[in-house]
């Protein structure tokens, strides 16, 4: 049976409570927004992107503590890093929340991100964890076109 | 008030005690739900997503499995002994809804896939007729997607506009606005009996008394009405009244379009083919009668005879027992819901059936759902269709807990448990 412990843990709750970076970039030269149908959650994430590095990051919506958290704790993880970094951390988080990264497999990149393994337990959550993502993944292509999970 | 402190733990509650009540004895009906006896995380199933789909009582599924055992052959059309048992069979279903609903005539009871295709047939059809550039549709702030779109796509294609009828902060429809709204512009009324996104029953009796002054037709949405009370759409005056046999104990790919004759007589045909035809050459093709004029195709035999038997279950317990004890538990649920400290009830009309829309402090709908999934209670959580009712609150989504005739008291103190249990997580 999987442990809610393991999909709410500690960092998680904490980022969804207290999202960080969570606000409108002044600077942004990219934006996206990203929404679930399925549950009505729905992010914009801006990017001030110089060269191919992103400079800044924030985002701002509403969703479920999995996906406000997941977008919080993206921010952190990609601020300062390339575009190509960026894109290397989407798959192995993608690789990690589906279930299809071995315990003891290349999770180097993910660092605190790990804590996201409880989610593949719980497939309908994956969504909620990629959604962020996936809309960083549409700024950073420069795509202005609304990102849906479905 | 009782507390979540004070209640025994659910597994090892005598299970009877205040459930069994007159001749709605809760505890034996349950034991016609075979799905009910499921255990789910490892724990007795919960189920409180009815609004979404009912679970079918064996009656139900042994009709279908007969159907396909021993009846099963093409309608209508063949002279062998199978065809005509099935086409009576078929007919019969028929009869069995019109005296559901009280129908005056069988051929006044058309079998569709569900809600959804019944309204677009009437928007499609009595609409396209009916509705033209200029003109307008009114409906209500709290339809389901399927009450919308049906006739925001009519709309663009004439050139028509959809009125919008507001309600309350409480989910009350408001029926002075509703009243300014009609005027000679408006063509077709289209609203839902019972919200599934906020339990609130419209006085459709008296909306149509209003309506009838206009000389316009009016369509209601019994999705969520027929499961909890009785409906009379003579009594009602109403001029179209659809649902879905999934939501009333029966099979999914079946519901019911109710048509007054006069109306369905006057209206073009929806889809073409065999069935709804009485001749056809190159040149021209004559219309069958009705019902037949909008059954195109062959028709989804099997559910309309488990819906038969669904309704003729619903029949056998009675649908005033049904409403009195879904009433009570309702009234139980909301009661000890709202007691929970962080909780606010979305949808608080006075008249309400079947549905507890909730949220709960800040915490997600999904987030909950996911939680009350693991003490192996099924709720709905998001948008239930009714995006533009969640726009109303000034919310993205809620939490819902519907209710249905077997449910009970226990049931919704591990409903509690739960909610607190979330309340934990979230600390
Ligand atoms: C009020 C209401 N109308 C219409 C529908 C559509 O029913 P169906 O999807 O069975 O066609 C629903 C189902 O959720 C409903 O709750």
């Amino acid at each position: 049976m999987p442990d809610l412990r393991e999909l709410y843990q500690e960092v998680i709750l904490d980022h969804s409570k207290a999202p960080r970076n969570y606000r409108e970039l002044a600077t942004a030269n990219h934006r996206a927004e990203g929404y679930n149908p399925l549950c009505g959650d729905h992010f914009t994430v801006y990017l001030d992107l110089e060269g191919d590095s992103i400079r800044d990051i924030s985002f701002q919506g509403s969703g479920c503590a999995i996906s406000k958290a997941s977008a919080s704790m993206m921010t952190q993880r990609v601020k300062g890093k390339t575009r190509a970094e960026a894109e290397r951390v989407f798959d192995q988080f993608h690789k990690l929340v589906t279930g299809q990264s071995p315990a003891n497999g290349n999770r180097a990149e993910l660092g605190k991100l790990a804590v996201f393994s409880g989610v593949s337990e719980f497939p309908v959550r994956v969504k909620c964890a990629t959604l962020a993502w996936h809309t960083l993944h549409a700024a950073m292509q420069g795509k202005q076109e609304t990102v849906s999970t479905e | 008030m009782t507390t979540a402190a004070k209640r025994l733990p659910r597994e090892s509650r005598p299970a009877d005690v205040r459930d069994a009540g007159g001749d709605f004895d809760v505890q034996k009906l349950r034991r016609d739900f075979p799905i009910l006896r499921q255990r789910v995380h490892g724990r007795t199933l919960v189920y409180l997503d009815n609004a979404a789909t009912s679970q079918k009582p064996q009656v139900v599924i042994d009709a279908i499995c007969r159907y396909y055992e021993r009846d099963n052959a093409n309608i209508h059309r063949g002279v062998h002994f199978l065809s005509e048992h099935a086409t009576e069979e078929y007919e019969e279903a028929r009869r069995t809804v019109q005296h559901f609903l009280n129908a005056a005539d069988a051929s006044e009871i058309i079998f569709v896939r569900g809600a959804t295709e019944a309204i677009n047939l009437v928007a499609q059809t009595c609409g396209r007729t009916n509705v033209h550039a200029g003109d307008e549709v009114l409906i209500t702030a709290m339809e389901h997607h399927s009450n919308i779109v049906p006739w925001q796509i009519l709309c663009g294609e004439k050139g028509a506009r959809l009125r919008v009828a507001p309600m309350s902060d409480s989910g009350e429809l408001l029926l002075e606005d509703f009243e300014k709204l009609l005027g000679p512009r408006t063509k077709i009324v289209a609203l839902t009996h019972i919200s599934n996104a906020l339990g609130t029953i419209n006085p459709v009796q008296r909306i149509i008394e209003v309506v009838r002054r206009w000389n316009i037709p009016v369509l209601v949405d019994g999705a969520q009405a027929v499961p909890h009370v009785k409906v009379d759409v003579q009594a009602l005056d109403c001029d179209f009244y659809v649902f879905s046999g999934h939501k009333v104990y029966g099979p999914t790919g079946i519901g019911v379009l109710y048509g007054k004759s006069a109306l369905l007589e006057a209206m073009p045909p929806y889809q073409g083919g065999g069935d709804m035809i009485s001749s056809v050459t190159f040149e021209k093709t004559i219309y069958n009668k009705l019902p037949y004029k909008f059954e195109a195709g062959t028709p989804h035999v099997a559910g309309t005879i488990g819906l038969s038997a669904a309704i003729e279950y619903v029949n056998g317990l009675g649908m005033d027992n049904i409403a009195a004890y879904e009433h009570e538990l309702l009234a139980y649920a909301t009661e000890a819901v709202s007691a929970i400290p962080g909780v606010r009830v979305i949808g608080t009309a006075k008249e309400k059936a079947g549905v507890l829309s909730f949220l709960l402090d800040s915490i997600h709908p999904h987030d909950i759902g996911t939680i009350l999934d693991q003490e192996g209670i099924a709720i709905r959580t998001g948008h239930h269709c009714a995006q533009p009712v969640m726009q109303r609150f000034g919310i993205a989504a809620t939490a819902r807990a519907s209710f249905a005739l077997y449910n009970t008291r226990e049931e919704v103190d591990a409903l509690v448990e739960g909610i607190q249990k979330v309340r934990e997580v979230f600390a």
